[in-house]
């Protein structure tokens, strides 16, 4: 019966102009759906999970990164809106990264077009995912798990930040709202690096960006996630707009499928999230990009059934 | 498209014109055919199409036809492990590469030519002939097996598409299948008379097969203006955003 109710919901297909195939409505809405319960639940993006996701269910891997950096954008304005009203966001700091992020994002595009080119994209795009899910992942999960220990034991928490030598470099700048007095080098580094990595990868950056901002830069964490996803809607907006012009491979009637999805499974998400401990939210999210780390590994590592991949180029 | 319609339009026109010429006068020509559908239509429901083709020989014989499709350069990756991970390493690349290719004819088609007049004209998906441009690998044999069986698989390289039937000694009719996956472009179907082990006569078909409907539009769009492609599609995930934001507010 259920498998019956299944079949009849999975058979409303639409087909996908830009990634050229024909797809379940429902799993579309559903991936979206799911992602965006985890990301309202966990509070990043999400991008990291429905990225692979797509090219798992049959995307080419080049649409399901454009595509998705587009349904980024339209997540991060939900998200940010609810911060700004609770005053979450530090504007000054957002500019900052977001200067770096552009000039990041912009060599990450070149970089695809030319990767794509050389049949060597979806390679690059999977090791990317290893390497950045993997370090975070392991970053994410030791944090937690001290965390988890100090709230035990109630001991007191440790200092905002250490002062080290990334202190002395030149261009300091005040950040008033993350209360930091530190070079615009900094925060413009980690967005670069982000923004590289993000136009690869077809996500937001928010797992990244959210670590590096509190471990690098040392923003308080309250300030973080507002400043984060004000960042990710111009970075991922200037992608989908180059990633449209250069490599053609913003499909909007995905990205608006999985929008809808995942919008209202943020809701959700973030409506039981406030409800949980988050230092357990936090092990949750460190094991699924671990999890995610290295399921992907795994098909890097396996021995492919076909050993030769067929691409046309140029148009007779 | 408007023009490669009207294209298509003139050329059956002409087609027409010379096939209504008396047989017997039109000695140049031994062989006329024609196809229903000049245009083929994708939409985003279409399951594959069956082509009439049809014609007349002055006198009996055999007809073969090969029906090609837009030709692209091809270049074949070849996976191997560096580092522990698969990559693509080593690539071919073979110049003019039909999209689509396929074979239909009266009678089998060694029991009509010589292997020697088959490889001229490239009839049958194992006598064809790709020109090698760049290779960094020096078994470039096996990647063009590769690519063959890939085509092959996919349906787009076949030896049987349709078979040719004689309606008395000259009148002849042909069902070419076209299989869902049909590449788009230009196509040239190439008829052939066949006769005594030689090829006596030939006539081209051209045939256009594109996509038509919103997503062909869509696709369109976003090829030929992706800038602006790109500004509409973040103005859409700006405003979807902002509406979420809005919905679950005010609940």
């Amino acid at each position: 019966m259920l498998g019956a109710i299944l079949d009849w919901l999975l058979s409303f297909q639409i087909y996908l102009p830009i990634a050229e195939t024909s797809i379940s409505v429902v799993l579309l809405l559903a991936l979206g759906g799911a992602v965006g319960f985890l990301s309202g639940l966990i509070g990043v993006g999400g991008g990291f999970l429905l990225t692979p996701l797509l090219i798992f269910i049959g995307i080419p891997p080049a649409v399901a990164v454009a595509t998705q950096s587009n349904q980024v954008v339209a997540s991060s304005v939900s998200g940010v809106l609810v911060h700004w009203g609770r005053g979450n966001v530090d504007f000054v700091m957002g500019a900052v990264l977001l200067a770096g992020g552009v000039i990041g994002s912009s060599i990450g595009i070149a970089l695809f077009s030319v990767l794509r080119h050389f049949g060597q994209i979806d390679v690059v795009i999977a090791v990317a995912y290893v390497v950045t899910l993997g370090s975070v992942g392991v970053l994410m999960l030791t944090e937690s798990i001290r965390a988890l220990r100090r709230v035990r034991r109630k001991a007191p928490p440790k200092k905002l930040h250490q002062h080290t030598w990334v202190h002395g470099l030149p261009f300091k700048l005040r950040f008033k709202k993350s209360r930091l007095f530190i070079s615009a080098i900094l925060p413009m580094g980690v967005g670069a690096g982000v923004g590289l990595l993000s136009a690869i990868m077809g996500v937001g950056g928010g797992f990244m960006l959210v670590p590096a901002m509190i471990y690098l830069l040392g923003m308080p964490t309250g300030i973080v996630i507002g400043t984060s996803l004000f960042q990710i809607i111009f970075v991922s907006g200037y992608v989908t707009v180059l990633q449209s012009w250069q490599n053609h491979a913003v499909d909007i009637l995905l990205a608006l499928l999985l929008t809808i999805g995942s919008v209202v499974g943020a809701q959700l998400g973030g409506r039981i999230g406030v409800k949980l401990p988050g230092e357990q939210l936090r092990l949750l999210m460190a094991a699924l990009i671990l999890g995610m780390a290295i399921l992907l590994l795994a098909e890097l590592v396996r021995q492919p059934d076909n050993l030769y991949t067929i691409m046309s180029i140029g148009r007779g | 498209m408007a023009w490669r319609r009207l294209l298509s339009v003139v050329r059956a026109m002409l087609v027409l014109m010379i096939g209504l010429m008396p047989l017997p006068m039109a000695s140049a020509k031994s062989i006329v055919a024609d196809i229903d559908h000049h245009l083929v239509a994708i939409t985003t429901d279409f399951s594959g199409q069956d082509l009439l083709i049809f014609g007349a020989v002055d006198q009996p014989g055999d007809i073969v036809m090969a029906m090609w499709g837009p030709q692209t350069d091809v270049q074949v990756h070849h996976k191997a492990r560096v580092a522990g991970i698969w990559v693509n390493r080593d690539s071919v690349t073979f110049g003019a590469v039909p999209s689509f290719y396929g074979i239909a004819s009266s009678r089998p088609l060694i029991e009509l030519l010589a292997p020697d007049v088959l490889d001229k004209y490239q009839l049958g998906v194992g006598r064809l002939q790709f020109k090698t441009i760049a290779a960094d690998a020096p078994n470039v044999a096996d990647y063009r097996t590769a690519l063959f069986r890939q085509r092959q698989r996919a349906n787009l390289f076949a030896d049987k598409v349709g078979r040719v039937t004689f309606v008395g000694d000259t009148l002849f009719r042909a069902n070419l299948r076209l299989p869902a996956i049909v590449p788009t472009g230009k196509f040239l179907i190439e008829v052939y008379l066949a006769r005594d082990g030689k090829i006596v006569d030939a006539q081209t078909i051209p045939l256009v097969i594109s996509k038509v409907g919103f997503g062909a539009d869509i696709y369109r769009f976003a090829n030929n203006y992706g800038f602006a492609y790109g500004v509409i599609a973040l103005i859409v995930s700006l405003l979807s955003g902002w509406l979420a934001h809005l919905i679950f507010r005010r609940r």
